[in-house]
């Protein structure tokens, strides 16, 4: 094995994200992720060409779908030697995806890979209820008509039922939304906070496609050219007459500073230095860490959301950086209020002190440099997209830049965490 | 001896037609599980502007592992050094939430206008308090407020007032829930462990609007919180039936051993309750010339001394005084009063009371408030609160403590056979709106019995759901 060597990110391309039910809604996971993987075969040059791996997940999957990263590649323009492979950490998907490719060009196992990731809310995998499902096992399995016959009478009117996915926790029954409105609660974030972390997210995105910073991180799909969620009109007066959504009628938290269901997909191009020389691309960044964490929350011992609070001190000890070594900051809106909680945590020493065993708090970022060109309260969320849309933009953000360093921290279900250090 | 009219009230139809007549709805009240969290909920801590109680509040709460709530500022930093690391409070972003303990640090409070701090706390809060509730108020005791002049003079003007908050609030919380005030001697933070365990926690159930005092004992030992008695000898009169039993009971779950006294017509009785948890038994007269002295050399003798002494035996009969003959005045009084006091002198002359000893009396709110028909009664009563007051200075320099409960209306067979309309008055009219049980008693003198209560000496507390009459 050779000793690792550094990841470039040399670009990324996604479709615009859509609201659920909306313009994606006849498109499945598979038609997305094909759509922003042609669009990154076109802008890379990388018709034919065989590449390491391809790594992408989708977190509501129909089960057909079971190989959807290889059918991807089979339907796309890469050599059909590229191998694919199908990954899942709910909306950690994505940027876990990012770590797979790299980790395998850093080892030198593969010398390029795209990772990626689509997630569509307006074709849900709609499964059987479990009564009808065992009596059609039966009639599948039955050898003789009359048996089948003889099975199929067996099903009672009272046996059908279909199981829809629900965004819920399994082990608490309580949405994402319900679980961040108690985070929310018990760290004191007010709700024209959340507001105003709204506003600079529709506003910041907006900015980034006027000056054309989206123009080769974004292929138009279905006739949407910018993300459909986006509202650059969005302001403290229109969100402030919003109704609370999470945390009862005296809650903090609206359909405006949380994000809404949505469909969308997006890649991201990584290779090693070598590799991008021969093939006359500049990387945009390097991705030089990435850090998994989680916590406990069933029995409220912490926020669901709350996993980046633990992963980003511990990415940052092993890195020798202080929370504020860095030029960008991005950090998934899950909720505005997951955000501002997690910001508030790490400025807390009590919590630092309690929950992180520091002495120190890590300290308040920059806030002008946080989402600097949008996040995911803007441009929406489908779930296992959001990891590949943040990635190649924080990269050519640090190319624009020229040098600097870049923060990735993204939350997801089951109380989990993926945080990253992008740099150039 | 079951409250048929609570029952109707909290069923189905009592719940729609009580609020719609205003009718009285006394809830039922959550009382002690085995096993159960000290605080089953959140607990919001507050503090009054340069309180110092905020660190010795923390590390309860740490310690019990209580789900804390604060404000931003000092009194947040305070609580992470001790170990807590509490979530924020504030109205503008609390929700939907409720709380199951507000606990407020008054000490800081030094002047009549500081005490809008309470408002400033309590008011927004007033309706987030869960059912069977517990609010605590911590002061300092105002005659040991200290400083100098004008300044000491307006603190215990303040610290004094405190006391008409928690009674007032404990008046209109409602559903179940009890408030308190714990005046804490300006040297004594570290000794207010036991008692806001026992004041935050079910076991407290019946207690509501009243002053706890608490000293420095210089005393504070490490202890098992499960069994806090353990190994302990505890002597309990009249232990056969009623309040004894359950004090014999409770005593015997915290791990102690309970030898338990009763007179010879109810010896069967006091057997049965002694084997049930494991104790011995006495038959004895306590008025008897020489009981006292018999029974401090059997205690000796027997059990090496005693730590644990509850004078819970008493009797009532009840005349109005023109008809009262003097040997039904005498004999309350001997039983009530006298046999209490002789048994402490002589098992403190002869050291039968082992260090770290808590003697307990059983006083009643009609010593506090008078009772009509009972001028024999409640003068013995009285009388016991003025024993414990009496004797507080003495068995302190022992390292002994001395308290009184003072039950108000107890469901037993004694106030079953009180007349309906009369047991109806006393049930309701308190703030919790229901008569207490006899384990509300019985918690209440484990929570004085206890190695951890070497602070508490001299109080009387009243177990008496805060009823309206008495002060």
């Amino acid at each position: 094995m050779t000793s690792p060597r550094r990841v470039a990110i040399l670009g990324g391309n996604r479709i615009p994200f859509a609201r659920s039910n909306a313009q994606y809604s006849s498109v499945s996971n598979s038609d997305m992720l094909a759509a922003a993987l042609d669009g990154l075969i076109e802008r890379y040059g990388l018709e034919g060409q065989h590449l390491g791996e391809f790594a992408a997940g989708a977190v509501v999957k129909l089960a057909r779908d079971i190989n959807l990263t290889r059918e991807v590649v089979l339907g796309s323009k890469l050599a059909p030697s590229t191998a694919a492979v199908d990954i899942g950490q709910a909306c950690g998907t994505g940027l876990q995806a990012v770590n797979y490719i790299g980790n395998k060009i850093a080892l030198g196992q593969i010398d390029v890979g795209i990772a990626g990731g689509a997630d569509t809310t307006s074709d849900p995998p709609i499964a059987l209820g479990d009564k009808l499902r065992a009596k059609l096992v039966k009639v599948n399995n039955a050898r003789s008509n009359a048996d089948r016959v003889k099975a199929l009478l067996a099903i009672r009117p009272t046996d059908i039922s279909l199981d829809f996915p629900v965004n819920a926790e399994p082990r608490t029954g309580k949405s994402m939304g319900a679980h961040q409105a108690i985070t929310a609660k018990e760290w004191g974030i007010t709700r024209e906070a959340q507001d105003e972390l709204t506003v600079a997210s529709h506003h910041n995105l907006a900015a980034a496609y006027d000056r054309g910073f989206m123009d080769d991180l974004i292929t138009p799909y279905l006739g949407l050219e910018r993300d459909g969620n986006l509202r650059a009109d969005s302001s403290l007066e229109k969100l402030a007459k919003l109704k609370p959504v999470f945390g009862g009628p005296q809650g903090t938290m609206t359909a405006g500073n949380s994000t809404p269901l949505s469909d969308g997909a997006s890649t991201v191009l990584l290779a090693s230095e070598e590799w991008a020389k021969e093939h006359g691309h500049e990387p945009l960044a390097y991705l030089v860490d990435v850090q998994t964490s989680a916590v406990g929350y069933v029995g409220g011992e912490e926020g669901l959301l709350m996993a980046p609070a633990y992963a980003v001190p511990a990415l940052l000890d092993r890195n020798g950086l202080k929370l504020q070594d860095f030029d960008f900051y991005e950090i998934h809106e899950a909720f505005a209020a997951q955000v501002l909680s997690t910001l508030k945590a790490w400025e807390d020493p009590t919590f630092c002190k309690q929950k992180l065993g520091r002495d120190e708090p890590l300290g308040s970022i920059d806030r002008s440099k946080l989402n600097v060109n949008g996040g995911s309260l803007a441009a929406a969320h489908p779930f296992a997209a959001t990891g590949g849309r943040i990635v190649p933009a924080l990269a050519k953000a640090l190319k624009e830049k020229g040098s600097g360093r870049g923060l990735i921290s993204i939350c997801a279900a089951g109380g989990q965490g993926v945080v990253a250090i992008v740099e150039r | 001896m079951s409250d048929r009219y609570q029952q109707f009230v909290n069923s189905f139809l009592g719940k729609q037609i009580a609020p719609r007549v205003g009718l009285p709805q006394p809830p039922f009240l959550k009382r002690h599980r085995p096993g159960a969290p000290v605080v089953d909920g959140p607990v919001l801590l507050g503090q009054a502007d340069g309180g110092r109680l905020g660190p010795a509040v923390s590390r309860v709460l740490a310690v019990i592992g209580a789900e804390t709530w604060t404000a931003e500022g000092p009194l947040r930093d305070g609580a992470a050094e001790a170990g807590l690391s509490p979530k924020i409070w504030s109205g503008a972003t609390g929700g939907d939430q409720r709380f199951q303990a507000l606990v407020f640090d008054a000490t800081g409070i030094s002047s009549a206008a500081e005490l809008a701090q309470l408002h400033a706390f309590f008011q927004p809060v007033a309706r987030r308090v869960r059912p069977s509730g517990r609010v605590v108020v911590l002061g300092t005791t105002p005659e040991l407020v200290p400083g100098t002049g004008a300044a000491k003079a307006s603190a215990r003007v303040a610290q004094r007032a405190l006391e008409g908050f928690t009674r007032s609030l404990g008046k209109e919380i409602g559903k179940g829930s009890t408030v308190q005030l714990v005046y804490v001697a300006p040297d004594a933070d570290d000794q207010i462990e036991s008692t806001l365990r026992f004041l935050l926690s079910p076991k407290s159930a019946f207690v509501s609007g009243q002053v706890v005092r608490i000293s420095q004992s210089g005393r504070k030992p490490d202890l098992n919180w499960t069994e806090p008695l353990k190994g302990k000898v505890a002597l309990v009169t009249g232990a056969s039936r009623g309040i004894g039993e359950a004090i014999a009971e409770t005593l015997a779950r915290d791990g102690a051993h309970v030898v338990g006294l009763d007179i010879e017509p109810l010896a069967d009785d006091l057997k049965k309750v002694t084997d049930r948890i494991g104790g011995s038994a006495i038959t004895f007269d306590v008025t008897a010339q020489d009981a006292p002295a018999e029974l401090a050399a059997k205690l000796k003798a027997d059990h090496g001394g005693v730590d644990i002494v509850v004078h819970n035996a008493g009797i009532t009969r009840d005349k109005l005084l023109a008809n009262m003959k003097p040997e039904v005045w005498a004999q309350v009084i001997a039983v009530n009063l006298e046999a209490p006091e002789r048994i402490t002198r002589e098992l403190l002359k002869q050291k039968a009371i082992n260090p770290e000893g808590r003697i307990i009396g059983v006083a009643s709110i009609a010593g506090v408030a008078g009772n009509r028909g009972q001028t024999n009664y409640g003068t013995s009563k009285a009388g016991v609160i003025g024993f414990v007051d009496a004797f507080a200075a003495e068995v302190a320099k022992q390292q002994l403590t001395i308290n009184a409960v003072a039950p108000g209306f107890i469901e037993t067979k004694m106030t079953a056979a009180i007349p309906l309309t009369i047991r109806e008055a006393g049930r309701r009219m308190s703030s919790l709106g229901q008569g207490g049980l006899p384990i509300d008693v019985a918690e209440t003198i484990a929570w004085y019995a206890s190695p951890g209560s070497a602070g508490v000496n001299g109080n009387t507390v009243r177990v008496c759901g805060q009823s309206l009459i008495g002060a």
